[in-house]
């Protein structure tokens, strides 16, 4: 069978291509129907990594956020019409210590190979997770959320007991949900969030507190943080936490950027802070994310709130057009509903 | 009841070969008419996927698709009639002999010559065919259109954006299809070269189904080449 794959070949620009697909040593074959993009798959696409990056990835499909529909099964796990979410993630070995997301030879679909955007996604069994009865565009990002869990799963490893407040710091997407699902996880906690912009802090109305971050007063304290800015503003957000947070905190690195962020380490010491790294997620982050807006229909009607714009893809334009789309918003998911 | 029909009649004249039809010729490591049939297999909703080729060619096709995709019930191969149509009124025999056909009953009929039709544009055949009974998957014309009843001298140029080109799939509600056959006259038969025309000269509306320019049909050595160089493409 031919299955078309839509790739990115250079930046801004996506060609189609065809891949022959062999139904009977396929494991499961799932057709795309709700995509969702990632800021990762933004910088592919305005050409935004170094050029060797580039010219090593390219050309690929890009997204790793989304759902579909199972068309083809020969695990006898699924059935032919079950909606499922595609884990990106894909583990080439079996490690007892470490998270299939930190191995060095796990492979991650629009970073190492294809995405999700294509005709059919051909994958395994253990690679997708049946989805009941949630609302398929907020199903879409399941991964980003997953990945946030993931964060707050290790700083509930990794933090001492005193969990009094936590600060998250970032306005944007991941704040949102990181500040949401910590909420959710330690509602006793007092989860206060840092951002730039009024506007977006007020969508922030479950959080007990919301702070511009020029008008910290220098005795509010955290005892725990999360950094969601990313970018070369991790600079500074991370000076900010090292400064607002109480002895022995841990700060939860989330924020990517591509560029080397200094770091006050003299403080880190003094402090004896704990900060650590958290990037994508695993299967098991995937089945906690799933179990957890299964039960807290709450939580799925504030993330409804992120997805500000549903496009309908049925050409290779509309796919760049869905991607201009995103760079014109700074808050909220744009959910590709795939047509094509 | 979905079913689809795979028309691989062709005795393949224009491929310049006359020894093998040109939808058993390859594309990448297999015959083109198994690319078309899995891309109907994959999709569930077809209760059975009929496969119609020549009598001579028939033991070929069943031991391809038993070599390549094992035995699956819901495909079945059997006997193509003389032209396009009698060919589809094969399948609905076949249909009506082995199930309870309905009103709502409807037959997806694709070439097995385009390997390269998509996911969406099936899906949208049947959406179309259960809601209005009839559509045909077509392309705007890109070319100008010229019509000359002697080959020698333009008669008329119709205007080009009312110009669309036909593909496939065709899909039809199968009690419909079959009425409407029956009312047309021989001479009305022998001119058929589409199935869908047998629902306009009954008056009845066919919906236009968006096709897509990379559903080509493979019918000359040149189309070939152009498809394996589409599939040749992704190794990178």
């Amino acid at each position: 069978m031919i299955n078309t794959v839509y790739r990115l070949v250079a930046p801004k620009l996506f060609n189609s291509v065809y891949q022959d697909v062999d139904p009977n040593t396929s494991e499961v074959i799932v057709r795309p129907t709700h995509l969702s993009i990632c800021k990762a798959d933004e910088r592919y696409y305005l050409g935004n990594r170094d050029p060797h990056i580039l010219d090593e990835k390219l050309p690929m499909a890009l997204i790793h956020e989304g759902i579909g529909t199972v068309v083809h099964d020969r695990s006898g796990e699924f059935k032919s019409g079950d909606t499922v979410v595609m884990i990106p993630n894909v583990p080439l070995e079996d490690d007892v210590v470490i998270s299939e997301n930190y191995l060095n030879s796990s492979k991650f679909r629009s970073s190492d190979f294809d995405g999700f955007l294509q005709e059919y996604v051909v994958t395994t069994a253990d690679r997708v997770l049946k989805i009941d009865d949630i609302n398929p565009y907020v199903a879409a990002f399941t991964e980003l959320i997953s990945v946030c869990l993931h964060a707050i799963s290790r700083m509930d490893k990794f933090a001492h007991a005193r969990r009094d407040t936590v600060g998250v710091w970032g306005d944007g997407n991941v704040g949102f949900i990181t500040s949401l699902l910590l909420k959710a996880r330690f509602p006793e906690t007092e989860v206060i969030v840092f951002g730039r912009n009024p506007e977006k802090l007020s969508y922030f109305t479950f959080a007990d507190e919301t702070r511009i971050i020029n008008e910290i007063p220098d005795d509010l304290k955290v005892d725990h943080a999360f950094e969601c800015v990313g970018g070369i503003k991790s600079q500074s957000a991370i000076e900010q936490i090292i400064d607002h947070i109480n002895p022995e905190g841990t700060i939860s690195l989330l924020g990517v950027s591509e560029y080397s962020i200094p770091i006050n380490t003299r403080m880190v010491l003094e402090k004896g802070i704990f900060l650590f790294g958290n990037s994508r997620s695993g299967k098991i982050d995937f089945e906690r994310t799933l179990g957890l807006l299964n039960k807290n229909k709450e939580i799925v009607s504030y993330l409804e709130n992120l997805v500000v714009e549903k496009v309908k893809i049925r050409n290779l334009e509309d796919i760049g057009d869905a991607f201009e789309k995103n760079l014109g918003i700074d808050f909220g998911k744009i959910i590709l509903l795939w047509d094509k | 009841m979905i079913f689809a029909a795979i028309l691989a009649g062709g005795i393949g004249s224009r491929m310049g070969n006359l020894e093998k039809p040109k939808q058993y010729m390859f594309l990448g490591d297999k015959p083109i008419v198994l690319h078309t049939i899995e891309k109907f297999y994959v999709n569930p909703k077809f209760e059975k996927i009929m496969v119609l080729c020549p009598k001579k060619w028939i033991n070929h096709t069943k031991d391809l698709i038993s070599r390549e995709m094992g035995e699956d019930h819901r495909i079945v191969v059997i006997e193509g009639g003389s032209t396009r149509n009698e060919t589809i009124m094969n399948s609905i025999e076949y249909v009506e002999a082995n199930y309870d056909v309905d009103e709502s009953s409807i037959i997806v009929t694709h070439d097995s010559v385009r390997p390269f039709v998509t996911h969406r544009i099936i899906e949208e055949n049947i959406k179309y065919a259960l809601e209005y009974g009839a559509c045909d998957t077509v392309v705007p014309a890109t070319d100008t259109i010229v019509q000359s009843e002697d080959g020698d001298f333009i008669e008329s140029i119709p205007n080009r954006a009312e110009i669309f080109h036909g593909q496939t799939p065709q899909s039809f509600k199968i009690l419909k299809l079959k009425e409407f056959y029956s009312n047309l006259s021989t001479e009305e038969r022998d001119i058929l070269t589409d199935a869908a025309k047998i629902f306009t000269l009954n008056h009845e509306k066919v919906y236009m189904v968006d096709g897509d320019v990379t559903n080509i049909k493979i019918t000359y050595p040149y189309d070939l080449k152009v498809a394996d160089t589409m599939l040749k493409e992704n190794k990178i």
